[in-house]
Formats: C-alpha cells, structure tokens, sequence
C-alpha cells in the first residue's frame, strides 16, 4: 500500500446535531428521531420528494451522502464508477424488518407492501445514494457489532490501490427504533485537489467515530 | 499477482448435503422445486426449494445439538464443517479469516415464539457469524457481507482480494439464507414468484422460485491438495450500480454491462462458459442478456441453475460459484432446467442439456435489489 489517501471530508448525524467538516452547521434538541430527519432535510432545503418514501435507514444515509458531498462537484474529479460506496451497521434493516413482519402477523390482517419490503435490504441505502449522485462504482455493506475500522481501512484501501476505485464515500449507518447514529467520510487520494482534514488511516477514523459530544 | 485458489466446497439444498449428491441429482435432471401447503409460511400454496427438515435435523444431530441451535444455523454449520474437513485450513489460524454472505440471517426469529426460544439477540447478522466463529474456534473476527443477491459473489471477491493484498492466507466463506413466511411474505407481494418451478430465460417464464441452502468455499494461496491438476482460481471480480432504480434492474443492463466489460478489458480471455443470475423474472433475465450481448458475449455458453433450487438468495452467488467449479474440474456443463424456448429479446447461447467438453475459466455474473451487480472471472491453472 504505496499510495496515501485522505479524509477530504466528514459529515455525522447523531445526539440531535449535524457536524460538517468539523463544523456543528445543525442542531435541535426538540425533534425526536425519525423527525430529526426530516427536519435535516428541510433545514437544508434539500428538494428530493422521493425522500419521503424511503425507510429511516435509506433518510439518514442519504441525508449524510448529501451534506457531505453537496459543495463537491464529484463528477468534475470523477467518473460515475470510479465512486464506490462502502458502508456498514450492527442492525442491518432490521427497523424496517420489523414493520413488514408486523403485516404478516395475522392472517386475516395479511397485508404485506412492496414499499416497505424492498428496504428490508441494508444495501438499498447504497442504492439510494448511487440514485441521487449518479455514483455507479462498487457498493458494498458489511455489518459489524460497531464500527472496526482495523478492517474496513484496509479494504477501502485495497480497493483505491487496485485502482477499482478513486475515492470512496464510506461510513456507519445506523437506525434501530429511536436509536440512531451515521458517521460517513469522504476519502480521496492525497493527490486530488480537495484538501484533507486528516490521513485515512485507523486512528483517524477512531477519533471522527468516537468524538461524541 | 498473487494467485488465490478455490478448494474445498460444501453445498446443501434440497437435492442433496454435499457439492457431489447436488451435482449428481443435477446430471439426472431432478429439481429440488415443489409445491408447498402451510400456512405458517404463506396463505396461498406456493412452489420453492426446501431442505428436507428431518434430514438436517440427522445430519446437524452428528455435528451439534439440534435444539441449541436455529434452522439458519445449523445450515450454515453443516456446510462449513463438511467443507472445513479435509481442507487442511485450520480455523484458528491467525491467517485465516471466515465471511458470512446471507441476506436475512434468522429472519424467523422475528415470529414470536421463535424470539422467545432463542432471545432477542440471536437476531442480529454479526451475532449469527460470532456464533459460527466460536463453534469453530476461528480466530478472527469475522466479517459479514449483506449486499441482496450479490451476496455470494461480492464475498468470494471480498475474500480473494484480502488473500492478494496479503492480509489472509485462508478465506472461508459460507452463505446460507431460509425461505421463512418474512421472505415468501415479501416476494409475494412484489408478484415477483412464479407459478410453477421456474423457467430461466424461457419464453412462458413467469417468475422466480424461492430456495434455501447453504454453501461453503475456501479460499487459499496455497492449495492443499497439490496432486490435483485442476487448481481453479478466482480472478478479478467488478462490482457496479445501476444507479438507477433500487428494485427493478436497468433496462439497458448498463450496470452488468460496466462490470463485465471492465473485467474482460483487464483480463482479456475467451470465455468457455457463463453461470448467469437467471432468476427467471421477466425483468432480470432480460436484463441479462442485453448486458451479455452488449458485451459481445452472446454465442458463450450460458445457463442458470435456479430451475433446480430456486434463488437461494444470500446463498446464490456462493453455490453457484462451486457449480462453476465442478464444471470446470469435471468438464461438463449443467442443463438450464425449466428452460426451453427463447424468451429473451437478445438470444443466448443458453445451455439446454448437459454437454461435456473441456472447460478452463467461467465468467460468473449476479444482479440484485440496489441496483447492484456483480461480474467474477474463474479460471483453471
């Protein structure tokens, strides 16, 4: 692994605040998840009507991939599969699981939706983003008891030193009833004109992961 | 480049406990794919392939105690054990690593009685493979790939390019998913099942069958068994979105079209042989053979094997891959069951009965929900 890659960026959604770039640019304490999110959505002004569909998990990653890549014109850098997108949580899509098991409980009360079973994938969020950003590179979600950046580093980094990708938008999403915390970074090789904020490495990770307030 | 070799496998469906009894019952023509009536798993009668419950129940009964464990687990337990035998990898070396592909894990757990024999835990993905680890005493944390149909692929790729990077000597890698009234429940109301076995790339298909089953493949740098002339490795492999619609795939099959056609530009080979996805829903199968004859690859043979076990889902991409190996140790490639009239608007070169003749690499090829797809080139050293 010759090559250095970078953080270019940052963006976490969790304890009621949206940090950017080391920035605190959202905060309200009133809001209770789910509503958080689309209060988020309307606070940036974002205007996508699909987001309206989408289970809490596909809303809070796509609303991280958003902030987060927002000011970046990514297609001037970089072809649509030159993106990947790796991402990962504990729960997979349980939340949602839940909801379409409870249509099938009773006989008599059978009604199951092709609207809330198709986010019964934890990779449909990937689809979601790949969606709104026209990113066709390699997707993968991994699930993990929390985050273990010792192995997810070093597989984004085989995947930017094989050249399969050139960045890599990659982090932890995670909703499970009230419950919920993303962490998503923006990685690039260190030649890219987008200056970093740390190296991409384990304990950089580590300490974007873990600064809670 | 470092090679990484495929050696010992396990698959376990409805046709059979191991990759030979399934072979076997696949050169006889049989399908695994019966109509089912309970009404614990779906109102209606419905057609899918599923593991005989007695059977699993004698075999896990000589490894485990059937009672301590789920259905899923004892599965993927069965499998892995069979496939670990004899392979001379030894999961508590620090060089070895275990990958679980599978999309919904112990989704029946979430039925009531279920949760209250086996605890609210026993749910979650990375639970299931901490389970499995510590029934084999692997030593490192495994690594769980949830990525819908592609699953299997993805995992075979995952492992093989740790292997290259030097990260692992051994890579075991199992992929196991049920059919549970959650999946059928689901796919139901997509109208995505068909009405009869399924019938990949035929002209009346009309949907896909659901199945379960369990497969294991170990990875390695350095085969075991040395004596055999047919070491196969796993080449690169490309995964790609549609970007596009997250359950319907691309109609221009742009997405498979991307991976297989970087794959091919890295690895310039002629291809002998194609394992599609082939579910035999209108949309994917169609979907594939645009994408194939864009690639130019149209007159490669091709075949899929759902018509025999149905779409065994997070299992899928794992025991098709070991088809594609025993295909190319044994020379001989499998019938499309269910197939027999073009129904695709591109036409294929689809593999209507079994046909011998010397086979040295394959292009294996899945699509799933998230618009993903994935292309993994296989080839005889």
């Amino acid at each position: 692994m010759s090559q250095t890659y970078i953080i270019s960026d940052y963006c976490s959604i969790r304890n009621h605040e949206v940090v950017l770039h080391d920035k605190l640019v959202y905060a309200n304490t009133d809001a209770v998840f789910p509503e958080f999110l689309t209060k988020i959505y309307q606070h940036f002004g974002i205007s996508y009507p699909k987001f309206y569909k989408m289970d809490n998990l596909s809303k809070l990653g796509f609303l991280s991939a958003d902030l987060l890549l927002r000011d970046k014109d990514i297609h001037q850098h970089y072809a649509g599969n030159e993106v990947g997108i790796i991402l990962m949580n504990a729960s997979s899509s349980l939340d949602t699981d839940r909801n379409h098991q409870n249509t099938i409980l009773d006989r008599n009360n059978y009604f199951p939706s092709p609207a809330v079973f198709v986010y019964t994938l934890p990779n449909i969020v990937i689809g979601e983003i790949c969606i709104r950003h026209k990113i066709t590179g390699e997707g993968t979600f991994f699930i993990q008891e929390k985050s273990n950046p010792s192995f997810w580093v070093d597989y984004v980094k085989i995947l930017l030193d094989q050249g399969i990708i050139q960045c890599c938008l990659a982090g932890w999403v995670e909703t499970e009833g009230h419950n919920y915390e993303s962490v998503m970074v923006f990685i690039e090789k260190s030649d890219r004109p987008n200056s970093g904020i740390a190296n991409f490495d384990a304990s950089s990770i580590h300490r974007i992961f873990d600064n809670k307030k | 480049m470092t090679d990484v070799f495929l050696t010992s496998d396990n698959i376990i469906t409805s046709l059979g406990f191991s990759t030979g009894e399934n072979a076997a019952n696949m050169l006889a023509d049989q399908t695994g794919i019966r109509n089912h009536e309970d009404v614990k798993m779906s109102p209606e009668p419905f057609y899918a392939s599923l593991v005989e419950s007695s059977l699993l129940h004698d075999h896990f009964s000589t490894i485990g105690d059937p009672d301590q464990y789920t259905r899923f687990e004892q599965l993927a337990i069965c499998s892995m054990q069979d496939a670990l035998s004899n392979s001379g990898v030894d999961p508590a070396d620090p060089g070895t690593l275990f990958i679980l592909s599978t999309t919904k894990g112990n989704i029946d757990l979430l039925e009531k009685d279920k949760k209250q024999q086996y605890g609210k835990e026993r749910i979650y993905l990375w639970n299931t493979a901490k389970l499995l680890q510590n029934f084999f005493k692997f030593r490192n944390d495994p690594v769980v790939i949830s990525n819908a149909c592609i699953s299997g692929v993805q995992a075979v790729l995952t492992g093989s390019r740790l292997i290259r990077a030097g990260l692992y000597e051994n890579v075991v890698i199992n992929g196991t998913d049920i059919i549970s009234a959650f999946v059928l429940s689901g796919f139901t109301s997509f109208k995505s099942l068909s009405t009869g076995p399924c019938r990949p790339f035929d002209k009346s298909r009309d949907g896909l069958s659901m199945g379960e089953g369990s497969g294991t493949v170990i990875l390695t740098k350095t085969p075991y068994i040395t004596s055999d002339s047919k070491q196969i490795v796993a080449e690169e492999g490309f995964i790609t979105n549609d970007a596009n619609h997250i359950s319907g795939p691309s109609r221009t099959g742009e997405g498979l079209f991307i991976a297989i056609n970087t794959l091919l530009k890295r690895n310039p080979v002629i291809l002998d042989y194609i394992s599609a996805h082939g579910t035999a829903t209108p949309y994917n199968d169609e979907m594939e053979s645009i994408a194939l004859t864009r690639s130019g690859l149209h007159p490669v043979p091709v075949n899929s094997y759902k018509g025999y076990w149905g779409h065994t889902l997070g299992a899928a991409g794992i025991i098709e891959t070991i088809m594609c190996l025993y295909s190319i140790r044994n020379n001989v490639l499998f019938n499309t069951k269910g197939y027999h009239e073009m129904g695709v608007s591109h036409p294929l070169n689809i593999i209507d009965k079994a046909a011998y003749r010397e086979i040295n690499n394959c292009l294996k090829i899945a699509s799933g929900f998230g618009g993903c797809n994935a292309a993994l080139l296989l080839q005889k050293k």
